[in-house]
């Protein structure tokens, strides 16, 4: 790894270290030390035993552990559940990045379009960004429940039949994503606009004067100059999505003591499922070989799309 | 602990602590001739997001509109827009709940918000400041290594944190929140990026008028880089003050929980408690929107402002 910020350092008075101030020491000291000690104890610790772990037979509340090798990796494949739960992780990301790129770029587009009233709609459509994803999660349950819930009341209303929602095992997984997008439009939107203001006014004027219509000026300019914002944008989110646990574990337990990941579970999520597995039951030893099998899957789509994100729009 | 890390900022986010300036023109698509019909197209627009925007504004006000109806109004069919007669009565039921009270879920999420917030931009800045002004050696190594720390993925570390935590005597205390997350990657970098454009000159006047470091720090690097603490406040207060699965594995104390965890425990409820939830809902959410309401510009620039040069 090289800094890349290497070539910009702005090199400060050079040759002091012989001369360094009593209070430039102490100062580096009282920053350095406790940060050292927190990234050791909390972050690299907990790393290397969360590896070390996932080959262990650990249970919660209990000092000896006992190795077991690739076990828990092994079973892993045999779960159904966890198979499900990789197979839901997907669909949601797949229902989710797609639905969420398309509405916020429109957005973006149509919001620096809408003149004086830019910032009003701005503000309006990031409002729900900045609100608790838990309020907002059991919000939207309600307004998804069966019957008294508005979406079916409106539903009623203009003569539609009601629907399940979230008790229905196969609208529950999209009900969470459609959500998931009123939820976070605003910030993908934000991120879009960034990227929009940061295109070079003068290509649009050569366009025009070349005679191309908003369409083509889309196509051939806007659209590739995002480029780096797209990448951003997918790269995070798949991050994300592929980690959900929130709304899902809010908006998926129908009974008071049901567990989360219902009905039948069809919105049973990787992340959901680990933490059924280490907190309910208590088998941490396999709850860490699900979380690292989840991380290698977040890893490889990572780095398999961003390369061919990059391939395909330099070609 | 990445779990506890600003949640939308990944490694990706090479962030520049430039400042998003989303004012800064109006974005031109291709212009086009007629000013008639360019009118007629920006009315077309306006009521197409003035639609949305009844989607994105809807649910709070529905929110707000039910926490005051009476229990008879809220099974209404067809629903009420506006109550028929406001009640308190959801809004007083949170004062006595089966598990703990939501003016005590509130404390406890403004004195951990206010707390890690804090601690977040005094570490952040301090480290800031030493990456990008303080010259010692292995300190470019060193920050690459504060770098990787951000990669560090919380599905592997959740659970042997958990049982640090178990191991330390942290379970169900405020420490097990606090101190791992005492020192943010995300936010030294931010903090970095932006102090080098502090001039060096500045900084090197006053030391060789023999000022301290710890008075240089706090009495001209810290003024000049409100802009950035501003930014990372925001963006450690949003994320804290909805902080859920850590502090969910963590806090079994009704007495200690935050507003989303006491939250959380209508989850399962909603058919019966739906004025109360409601209530509760907008407990959580009223105190950010209205900052919101006022500090909206600064919210979006804080956001755009991880995402440039991603």
């Amino acid at each position: 790894m090289t800094p890349a910020h290497a070539g910009q350092l702005p090199i400060g008075k050079p040759g002091k270290r012989g001369g360094r101030d009593a209070s430039q020491r102490l100062f580096l000291w009282a920053t350095l030390l406790p940060m050292a000690v927190v990234f050791v104890v909390f972050w690299i610790y907990p790393l290397a035993s969360g590896l070390w772990g996932s080959f262990t037979d650990w249970q919660a509340f209990q000092t000896e552990q006992e190795f077991v090798g690739l076990r828990h990796y092994r079973n892993l494949f045999r779960d159904d559940v966890f198979l499900e739960s990789v197979a839901n992780t997907f669909q949601y990301a797949l229902m989710y990045l797609p639905l969420s790129i398309v509405v916020s770029l429109g957005l973006a587009l149509a919001i620096e379009a809408s003149g004086r009233l830019r910032s009003v709609f701005r503000t309006i459509y990031f409002a729900p960004v900045v609100t608790s994803v838990i309020a907002t999660a059991l919000v939207w349950k309600w307004l998804y429940q069966p019957t008294l819930g508005l979406f079916n009341q409106l539903l009623n209303i203009v003569g539609l039949p009601s629907q399940g929602f979230l008790q229905d095992p196969g609208q529950a997984l999209p009900s969470i994503v459609l959500y998931s997008l009123w939820k976070n439009l605003g910030f993908t939107m934000v991120l879009f606009i960034a990227g929009l203001n940061g295109i070079d006014r003068t290509m649009y004027e050569a366009a025009t004067v070349d005679g191309a219509n908003s369409w083509r000026v889309f196509w051939g300019i806007t659209l590739p100059l995002l480029r780096p914002t797209m990448v951003f944008v997918v790269v995070t989110g798949i991050i994300e999505t592929l980690q959900v646990f929130g709304p899902v574990f809010i908006m998926s337990s129908v009974g008071a003591n049901s567990p989360p990941g219902g009905p039948s579970n069809s919105t049973m999520v990787v992340a959901v499922y680990q933490w059924t597995v280490a907190f309910g039951q208590l088998n941490l030893g396999y709850g860490m070989a699900m979380g690292i099998v989840l991380f290698g899957i977040v890893l490889v789509v990572t780095l398999a799309q961003s390369r061919f994100l990059r391939n395909s729009m330099e070609s | 602990m990445s779990a506890s890390t600003t949640p939308t900022i990944g490694p990706a986010a090479a962030a520049a602590a430039t400042g998003a300036d989303l004012d800064a023109r109006p974005f031109a698509g291709a212009s086009r001739a007629g000013r008639w019909r360019r009118t007629g197209e920006r009315y077309l627009l306006w009521l197409f997001l003035g639609l949305g925007s009844v989607i994105m504004v809807g649910p709070f006000y529905w929110t707000l509109v039910t926490s005051f109806k009476e229990r008879r109004e809220l099974l209404a069919y067809p629903p009420t827009w506006w109550p028929e007669v406001f009640t308190g009565v959801h809004w007083r039921a949170l004062n006595d709940l089966t598990v703990g009270s939501f003016p005590l879920f509130f404390r406890n999420s403004l004195f951990l918000t206010f707390t890690i917030t804090a601690i977040t931009l005094l570490t952040s800045s301090m480290a800031g400041y030493v990456f990008a002004k303080i010259e010692f050696r292995g300190r470019d190594r060193l920050f690459w290594v504060v770098l990787a720390m951000m990669m560090i993925p919380f599905t592997v570390t959740l659970i042997p944190s958990y049982a640090l935590m178990a191991d330390l005597g942290w379970i169900n205390s405020y420490w097990a929140l606090i101190v791992p997350i005492a020192v943010n990657p995300f936010g030294i970098f931010l903090m970095r990026q932006f102090m080098f454009s502090i001039p060096n000159d500045l900084i090197d006047a006053s030391r060789v008028d023999g000022a301290s470091e710890f008075h240089i720090f706090f009495k001209i690097v810290l003024p000049l880089s409100q802009a950035a603490l501003g930014a990372l406040a925001i963006l450690t207060f949003m994320y804290q003050w909805d902080n859920f699965l850590w502090p969910l594995i963590i806090l079994n104390d009704p007495e200690k929980y935050t507003l989303p965890l006491g939250l959380a425990q209508f989850r399962g409820r909603l058919g019966t408690d739906v004025g109360p939830t409601a209530a509760g809902a907008m407990i959580s959410v009223i105190p950010v929107l209205v900052i919101y309401a006022f500090a909206q510009r600064k919210f979006i620039e804080g956001i755009a402002m991880t995402g440039l040069k991603g």
